[in-house]
């Protein structure tokens, strides 16, 4: 037993200064299956009640539709409960083919290689792909995830100010000499909400001869006129190279994810990828509920839509109550408080009032700029959404902010 | 020496502020610890640095702390410049 009191008291002491950061994530537990309403243990050991949720990726409703849990259940009783294996030794069945086909067509792009999550799909992708004499040229607020893969690879890197695309093309004529240059974004900035302007960002790919990698993560299934993504929403869907996204948001809710793009960059992640080499193949079960998710998807835009009835609804009446967020047009929509102890305060009464969302602050978001994310779903009943946006109303007024933009709410808390 | 400041300060002004966010920077200015500049867009930095310097900046020394403020960052590439 090499676990010394000593070294106890090493991780301990970090622990501790996590919590003086305030930083310290609290347990929350489920009690129910995903959905608008659900059931919750929270602070832990709390007796559960029911209450809305207006903080989940359930965009689409989808987590636990009937038919998506049906499929899955198919997809155990006919190819079993794992794999046991790696997909390149003995773990690809030809559920696997049949949904990077489906997604393939899904996003329009030449073929899909299956990840066990989009996270995964970002460490793997780009060391897969790109060497020392390569660039990357990334927007400065993407994912966690595309960090963390584009610090695995040898390319250089480089980043540019989120989405000014006058930096970006700065950039791009800085980095002319490299043998090739990758422009990475996210679809939706899942913080924000805003979308990173895909006609602009392939036109200087396309002067410049750059590729374009985009994270679809917080836009596949619902952005886009048929929820293809921002390439459809802008109207570029042959201009983009390289789509990562996950099944783990819109698409079921479950896990795994996806690398779409150029054949020969697909082809290259399943010989060099390492999470995709040493990591287990995607269950069969979320495999056969995905392929579901997209029939649903593909033969009806009715959840979409009813999404973009949702976000409509809660964008316009939430403003209207007085409180301040940012605009936009996506179901993420920050309610702006700058303040992180505002922004705790106030989702804690948020709960006491039956509404579950949660305040997010420095380092997940930029200094000075805490707020409440709040994420629309399909699953939302205009009640429901009424309900949370009076819950709103009501925790503002306690709080003195109605009525109030960034100046006022940071002359009265500070940020 | 104030020519190096200068320098440095120019380029983490145009680099990471937004011309509207009213952000203002001074040589003491905490770059990382305040958010200005966050540890994955400091490589932009960093890769100014080398180039304009003709420097190579240890990865094991370009740290966050190093790079705190513009007077930390012009201590550190003048270590190098030395070498």
């Amino acid at each position: 037993m090499a676990y010394s009191s000593k070294t106890r008291s090493l991780f301990a002491g970090e622990i501790d200064s996590i919590k003086e950061k305030g930083l310290f994530k609290e347990k929350r537990y489920i009690c129910s299956p995903q959905d608008a309403e659900i059931e919750v243990e929270y602070p832990e050991g709390a007796p559960k009640r029911h209450v809305l949720n207006f903080c989940s990726n359930n965009y689409l409703g989808l987590s636990s539709h009937p038919e998506v849990v049906k499929a899955a259940h198919e997809g155990l009783d006919s190819r079993g409960y794992g794999m046991s294996s790696v997909r390149f030794i003995c773990g690809t069945q030809d559920i696997h083919r049949e949904l990077q086909d489906r997604m393939s067509k899904f996003l329009g792009m030449e073929d899909t290689i299956l990840f066990p999550s989009c996270m995964d799909a970002n460490a793997g992708v780009f060391e897969a792909v790109l060497g020392q004499e390569d660039v990357i040229i990334a927007d400065r607020l993407i994912h966690a995830s595309l960090v963390d893969g584009i610090r695995l690879c040898s390319a250089e890197y480089d980043t540019y100010k989120h989405m000014n695309m006058k930096h970006l093309k700065e950039k791009l004529e800085l980095h002319k000499d490299k043998r090739t240059r990758m422009i990475v974004t996210d679809g939706v900035f899942s913080m924000d909400g805003d979308l990173a302007p895909m006609d602009e960002i392939c036109a200087l790919a396309e002067e410049h001869d750059a590729m374009v990698l985009v994270d679809d993560s917080h836009a596949s299934g619902f952005i886009g006129k048929t929820g293809r993504g921002v390439h459809e929403h802008f109207g570029v869907m042959d201009k983009v190279d390289i789509i990562t996204t996950t099944f783990g948001k819109a698409l079921g809710g479950a896990s795994g994810g996806c690398v779409s793009g150029k054949r020969e960059i697909v082809e290259l992640c399943f010989q060099k990828a390492r999470p995709f080499l040493f990591s287990n193949a995607l269950a069969p079960s979320i495999v056969k509920a995905s392929i579901k998710v997209i029939d649903l998807i593909s033969k009806s835009t009715e959840r979409r839509d009813r999404l973009e009835t949702n976000t409509k609804r809660f964008r316009e009446k939430i403003t209207a109550a007085g409180l301040f967020v940012r605009p936009g047009e996506t179901p993420i929509v920050p309610v702006m408080l700058y303040n992180a102890k505002l922004a705790n305060d106030m989702a804690r009464d948020m709960y006491a009032e039956g509404i579950y969302v949660v305040g997010f602050f420095f380092p997940v978001v930029p200094a000075g700029a805490a707020r409440i994310r709040v994420q629309l779903s399909a699953a939302h009943t205009d009640q429901q959404i009424d309900q949370c946006v009076a819950a709103f109303r009501k925790v503002g007024e306690k709080y003195g902010i109605i009525g109030l933009e960034k100046d006022g709410i940071i002359a009265k808390y500070g940020m | 020496m104030a020519e190096m400041k200068d320098v440095v300060l120019e380029y983490v002004v145009n680099e990471y502020v937004d011309e509207d966010d009213g952000t203002t920077v001074s040589y003491d200015t905490p770059l990382i610890s305040s958010g200005i500049v966050d540890s994955f867009s400091m490589v932009s930095l960093k890769v100014f640095l080398e180039k304009k310097y003709q420097i190579k900046l240890p990865d094991d020394e370009a740290t966050p702390e190093a790079f705190d403020t513009v007077n930390s960052i012009v201590r550190l590439v003048q270590k190098h410049q030395g070498k």
